[in-house]
């Protein structure tokens, strides 16, 4: 549709003078960005200017100043847009020249390394042509015309990629145990079942850049010996869904993807599959269950899905991000990769600033950033000036980082040594007004709800954890409680089936490692310090 | 056929390819609590009572899906296993309504043994006492939710070894409960043989036989499963 409004723009012959670039991933849009669209296209061509383009992005970051209307040729920045208000943007326009100077960056741009995003905010992500226009399946070309299946798994092998799901398994090692599997058909499945709160990473990725996930798709199944693919897509994503099932029948009919790509003997065809709203499902055995038309519970591994996954066959799950990853890796070589990064986590990494912080919105920085340059600098510090007090990262089974470790460099070991977990890589910063008892109870409540049921341990524990800390919330609980609640924690972890469950009491883990003082205060002086838990009467507690 | 030898509580074993730790334990005398478990039915390793501790490994795996390798060390029985698997039987309790004085089961109830061999003679965690009810629409049987565990040992002999699928699971967390078809009464069920199958399987008074009083509670297992001919028709290995 941007197209067409810029087409219309009477008489837009060779290249445009400027352009306006509206962004139009799902936050933006819902504060009617696409109305900015057409309004822009209205204004420009009612103010006569016939060397501008309107067109539509993906998301350009900043989502906290949301609708974004970005002009390319200088870098400047409209923020919070109204459809109505609109005549700078056109009187901006019609004086940008191509040798203007540019805007100096703000941090929050200039600070980022973008790979996995390098085109949020460039090309319009409904148009093959803007992907292919900036190097897009040509990492795809080159392996087909130049390299051996097992060239592409060494090159990402040396790359150091680890798994942007979660867990941090090396992407090159899961890739050369799924080809090395007995079995044929083998399946590629991209997991964007993103259900964190707080996480909009895989989402955004989708929404701006479709194809680059559909192309390191193809060079993994290239790569596995795979010839079908599924992208396992959460229902409540409709414009992710509408643009990759897009982006599938445009790639299909240019060559990109189907029958005898680029007109060579490799064929690979991709679907997409929805969730129903389990949060479970984005562990890859229920996904599996999912994907086969069954109640998405888990199942016991081993046997893993690389040797025994979708209708028992070898298959290779990868999160969204790690696929966005491969197609860069491909074009600029594995070295270049390893390069970015620290010593065991290489490249970069995409994270959704969430919560009290000013700039939220999607980041990509070096792995081994400090979490400072991430909140302060490029976060741009708490809202309202307020005091930081920690930031959760690794959604529902993660933890909760104070301000002492504010300096630490943030990678798959580091947070695991204090206590958190880089999970999807959604941040939910919080100052001094959250009271960590209600975060580890919203978390154990979300973990409730969505425990599929299957094992006991995970079931009846999440409901009993969640009580214990309805309790510590409402002063109804005494420090035996905190004691039985520990133990209970422990076990949940231990003996639970899947990752839901063994997840599941990690917050209350870190929350107590660094923040037991204020379960005490609930219970013993039954404050809660930070004014937010509604604590009974003492008549009450009987 | 590929054999691994392995050892169990210190002792040297044998196992065949694809042999699960619990079979060969039990093949060795060495037993292992289960509830989700039956011979003859596929494992879900849902119950997690079976879990085992193996070493060199930081995970604890259910004795019931995990096979056995050359050179495992498997310990089945630890103070932490055995108050992990205490928990487990006490977070069954008290999740629905179990009263042994007035059930149907009662003295023949596959929990209310768990519970005499673990020890388990009080309760710390707090009973959440939901409200589930009855369906005794079906003229032979009836199921009580309040006593059923979700061991699913119905939803699986009915699909395994009837063939008829009436039962499923419903719901999620703590919610789930099994069904019959897609939640229709049982005695509206379509797909249901009335084979009493999942009467006989179930390890609580959940199914029962309508017009069968406490004393006379213990279910008669038909031999349609394998193990019976060895433990003939008991309610339950003990």
């Amino acid at each position: 549709m941007s197209r067409t409004v810029a087409q219309q723009s009477p008489g837009l012959g060779g290249p445009a003078r400027a352009s306006a670039y509206v962004c139009e991933a799902v936050s933006c849009l819902s504060a009617r960005s696409h109305d900015i669209l057409v309004g822009l296209g209205e204004g420009v061509a009612g103010a006569g200017l016939t060397d501008v383009a309107i067109q539509r992005v993906g998301c350009i970051g900043l989502c906290a100043a949301g609708p974004l209307v970005r002009i390319p040729e200088t870098g400047r920045l409209f923020r919070q847009v109204r459809p109505d208000e609109l005549t700078d943007i056109v009187d901006a326009l019609a004086t940008v020249s191509p040798r203007a100077d540019r805007e100096v960056e703000e941090p929050f741009f200039a600070r980022q390394v973008r790979v996995a995003t390098e085109n949020f905010g460039q090309i319009d992500p409904e148009r093959l042509e803007d992907y292919v226009e900036r190097g897009g399946y040509e990492g795809l070309r080159t392996i087909l015309a130049e390299r051996s299946p097992a060239e592409v798994r060494d090159d990402i092998t040396r790359s150091g990629l680890r798994g942007r799901g979660g867990a941090g398994y090396p992407t090159g090692l899961k890739w050369n145990t799924v080809a090395k599997a007995d079995g044929t058909p083998k399946y590629v499945i991209c997991n964007a079942d993103e259900g964190d709160p707080g996480a909009f990473m895989d989402r955004d990725i989708l929404e701006s850049d479709p194809h680059r996930v559909l192309e390191g798709m193809a060079i993994a199944a290239f790569a596995i010996g795979a010839s079908v693919g599924y992208v396992y897509c959460r229902g409540e994503y409709p414009l992710v869904v509408n643009r990759v099932r897009k982006a599938i029948s445009d790639a299909t009919r240019a060559g990109y993807l189907g029958a005898s790509i680029m007109d060579t003997k490799f064929a690979f065809e991709v679907d997409v599959r929805l969730g129903a709203g389990a949060y479970v499902c984005g562990e890859e055995t229920a996904l599996i269950a999912s994907i086969e038309g069954g109640r998405g519970t888990p199942i016991p591994r081993p046997p893993y899905p690389a040797v025994a996954g979708l209708w028992d066959r070898p298959t290779l799950i990868n999160n969204v991000e790690t696929f966005a990853n491969i197609a860069p890796i491909i074009r600029r070589g594995g070295d270049w990769f390893a390069s970015i990064g620290t010593e065991t986590s290489k490249g970069t990494k995409v994270f959704a600033l969430a919560g009290r912080v000013v700039n939220t919105g999607i980041v990509e920085v070096p792995m081994g950033t400090t979490l400072r340059e991430i909140v302060f600098d490029i976060g741009g510090g708490i809202v309202a000036g307020g005091t930081f007090k920690a930031v959760q990262t690794g959604g529902p089974a993660g933890g909760c980082i104070p301000a002492q470790f504010l300096d630490m460099p943030v990678d798959y070991e580091s947070l695991l040594e204090i206590g958190s977990f880089m999970g999807s890589g959604g941040m939910i910063v919080m100052d001094d007004t959250a009271c960590m008892v209600n975060v580890t109870r919203f978390f154990m409540d979300f973990m409730r709800e969505e425990s599929c049921g299957k094992c006991v341990p995970c079931r009846v524990g999440t409901t009993q954890l969640w009580m214990i800390l309805d309790s510590i919330a409402s002063g109804r609980a005494d420090l035996g409680d905190l004691e039985r609640m520990e133990k209970l924690a422990d076990m949940v972890q231990r003996t639970s089936l899947c990752g839901l469950g063994q997840g599941a009491p990690n917050p209350i883990f870190s929350t107590l490692r660094y923040f037991r003082d204020e379960y005490v205060a609930h219970i013993t002086d039954r404050v809660c310090p930070a004014g937010v838990c509604a604590i009974e009467a003492e008549a009450a507690v009987g | 056929m590929t054999v691994h030898t392995l050892r169990i509580d210190g002792t040297d074993v044998a196992g065949t390819d694809g042999q699960s730790i619990l079979s060969v334990a039990t093949e060795n005398g060495i037993r292992i609590p289960t509830m989700c478990h039956l011979d003859g039915l596929s494992d879900t390793g849902s119950c997690r009572l079976c879990v085992v501790e193996i070493a060199g490994s930081k995970k604890l795996a259910p004795a019931c899906t995990t096979a056995v390798a050359e050179g495992m060390e498997v310990t089945t029985t630890s103070d932490q296993l055995v108050e992990y698997r205490r928990t487990i039987t006490e977070m069954l309790f008290v999740e629905r309504n179990h009263i042994c004085a007035i059930c149907v089961a009662n003295n023949h109830c596959e929990l209310q043994n768990l519970a005499e061999d673990l020890r388990v003679d009080h309760f710390e965690l707090p009973v959440i006492n939901p409200s589930v009810g009855i369906d005794a629409t079906h003229p032979l049987f009836a199921i009580d939710h309040n006593r059923c565990i979700m061991c699913v040992r119905c939803v699986r002999v009915c699909d395994e070894i009837e063939g008829a699928k009436t039962w499923s699971v419903m719901g999620s967390g703590i919610n789930e409960r099994v069904v019959t078809d897609m939640g229709e009464p049982w005695g509206e069920s379509t797909t249901c043989t009335s084979c009493g199958k999942c009467v006989q399987v179930c390890p609580t008074g959940a199914l029962f036989e309508k017009g069968r009083s406490i004393a006379e509670g213990s279910k008669e297992r038909r031999p349609f499963l394998p193990y019976l001919q060895v433990l003939g028709g008991e309610a339950g290995p003990r």
